[in-house]
């Protein structure tokens, strides 16, 4: 009898989303933090992109059973908005099912917020953000122009961004209650961890080379340093990233009580100040 | 002319704006492509991403999470292309000052972002009773309004950053009496230390990371040396 219901619920898992329904709440999630706010947080976001899966509920749109989804898909909600797109995806599917009380509903969104959001600040915004940037970095003191250098950049995270998207949107309909599990897949368990490895090393080897390049020969030659030293005609650049270590060094010991930011803000006032007065 | 050439960069910013948190997040918003695009605008797609290297390596360490509030660089970064560009006279001392006006930008849009989310949640309050009865015209205005004002606040940000900005940086680069190579130098310092601590602060946590950073930069510096 169990393994019934459960060949049962398997049957009913395999049910594919409409096509133009899954486009538009594809589409939708793209803007959905556009209402973002402190009180309901992504809230109005999620019910804007549920929304044209609950038209097919039982009465269409202005239904009773889509008013009071809609109405429920619009409480507070919060997550990474990439990964939204698993709630929305889930959450779509718990609705059109119709097998679940709404009290069970709420407290299936809320238990979705937190790993939401913590899975994907790790992966996309900690991850894969600061690499695609360094390469981006990596290719400008490789030499790479302006259409190289942004093309890299744009087409490799959005690869990712896109395909995190319409993957999380596909395995939240084809999961829905179960979606937890999902969470579990290698790439967002062990992702984070190989994109922050990543972003070590190219860290170390991206900001040498950018640095070098943007000061170019005209700097060391102006600043008059011995063009036969030991470290060739970079000895001003290699000085400099003893000074950046140093820099760096402190901001690192003093992560959480100052930005890095603003430190560099009151650097770059007072050099222009400097500048302007001497 | 000068009219005309900020409306156009502060539609460029009102789009890339959108970008950071709003429409679409595609990272179109990170300096490295704003300011290159602004720079493009401008008549040199190079400076601007000079410009944008510089921008993107002290925003390296912003990460746009949710509730913070963060300085935000899309519309800085296109103010910081277009003031580079738009320069007349010595071409570090520019860039010295367009640096400045792009983070001050990205200051007080960070503060405008979180005026804008206030302002959303004025609006969400308002209509609940119209959310609670399950109305879609509602959702769909709460987003189309949350959007627009978005549209609204990078454009004016932009706008009125550069209206500042733009002659302010020539009286300033006409009046610069600093050594180009040394503030060069030190902007260099400045950008490498703020990227490389960020990157530290992100990541140094993972298994053998600072053996990952070290490699890295033994490559990187072997690389210098044989070039």
């Amino acid at each position: 009898m169990r393994d019934a219901v459960e060949l049962l619920m398997d049957a009913t898992l395999t049910r594919p989303m409409p096509a133009r329904t899954a486009s538009l709440m594809f589409l939708r999630m793209l803007a959905v933090q556009s209402s973002w706010n402190y009180e309901t947080m992504l809230g109005t976001g999620i019910g804007f992109c549920v929304e044209p899966a609950l038209r097919l509920l039982p009465g269409g749109r202005g239904g009773e059973p889509y008013r009071a989804a809609l109405a429920r898909e619009t409480h507070y909600f919060n997550a990474h908005p990439y990964l939204a797109a698993i709630a929305v995806g889930a959450l779509a599917r718990v609705e059109l099912d119709a097998t679940m009380p709404p009290a069970q509903i709420e407290r299936f969104r809320i238990a979705l917020c937190g790993p939401l959001g913590s899975v994907g600040d790790r992966l996309v915004w900690a991850g894969w953000l600061p690499f695609t940037v360094l390469l981006a970095l990596l290719a400008y003191g490789l030499g790479g122009g302006p259409v190289l250098v942004v093309t890299l950049f744009l087409v490799l995270y959005n690869v990712g961004h896109v395909g995190l998207r319409a993957w999380g949107l596909r395995t939240g309909w084809t999961h829905g209650m179960r979606v937890a599990g999902s969470l579990a897949t290698p790439v967002l368990r062990r992702g984070p961890e190989y994109l922050a490895r990543a972003v070590m090393g190219l860290c170390g080897l991206a900001l040498p080379l950018a640095a070098a390049r943007i000061l170019g020969q005209r700097a060391v030659t102006q600043l008059h340093f011995d063009r036969a030293t030991i470290l060739g005609n970079h000895a001003l650049v290699f000085l400099l990233l003893a000074i950046a270590a140093l820099l760096g060094l402190a901001l690192v010991r003093l992560h959480g009580r100052l930005d890095g930011w603003r430190v560099a803000l009151v650097i770059v006032a007072l050099l222009a100040l400097h500048s302007v007065v001497t | 002319m000068i009219l005309t050439t900020i409306l156009v960069f502060a539609l460029l910013g009102a789009i890339l704006g959108l970008d950071v948190v709003s429409f679409p997040q595609a990272m179109l918003s990170r300096p490295i492509v704003a300011s290159t695009l602004a720079g493009a605008l401008g008549g040199s797609a190079s400076d601007g991403l000079l410009a944008g290297v510089f921008l993107e390596m002290m925003a390296l360490e912003t990460l746009p999470v949710g509730a913070s509030r963060y300085p935000e660089w899309g519309t800085a970064s296109v103010v910081g292309g277009a003031l580079y560009v738009s320069r007349r006279g010595d071409a570090t001392s520019a860039l010295l000052f367009a640096m400045l006006g792009a983070m001050l930008t990205a200051w007080a849009g960070g503060w405008s972002m979180y005026a804008l989310r206030r302002l959303n949640g004025r609006w969400t309050k308002r209509a609940l009773p119209a959310l609670e009865a399950g109305s879609p015209h509602t959702v769909s205005g709460l987003q189309m309004l949350g959007l627009s004002a978005d549209f609204l606040r990078g454009f004016v940000l932009t706008g009125v950053a550069l209206a500042l900005l733009l002659p302010l940086t020539a009286l300033a680069v006409a009046n610069g009496h600093g050594d180009s190579a040394r503030i060069r130098a030190v902007l260099v310092a400045v950008a490498v230390a703020v990227a490389g601590s960020a990157a530290w602060k992100l990541s140094h946590g993972s298994k053998h990371g600072q053996w990952f950073f070290f490699g890295g930069l033994a490559i990187g510096c072997a690389m210098l040396l044989s070039s």
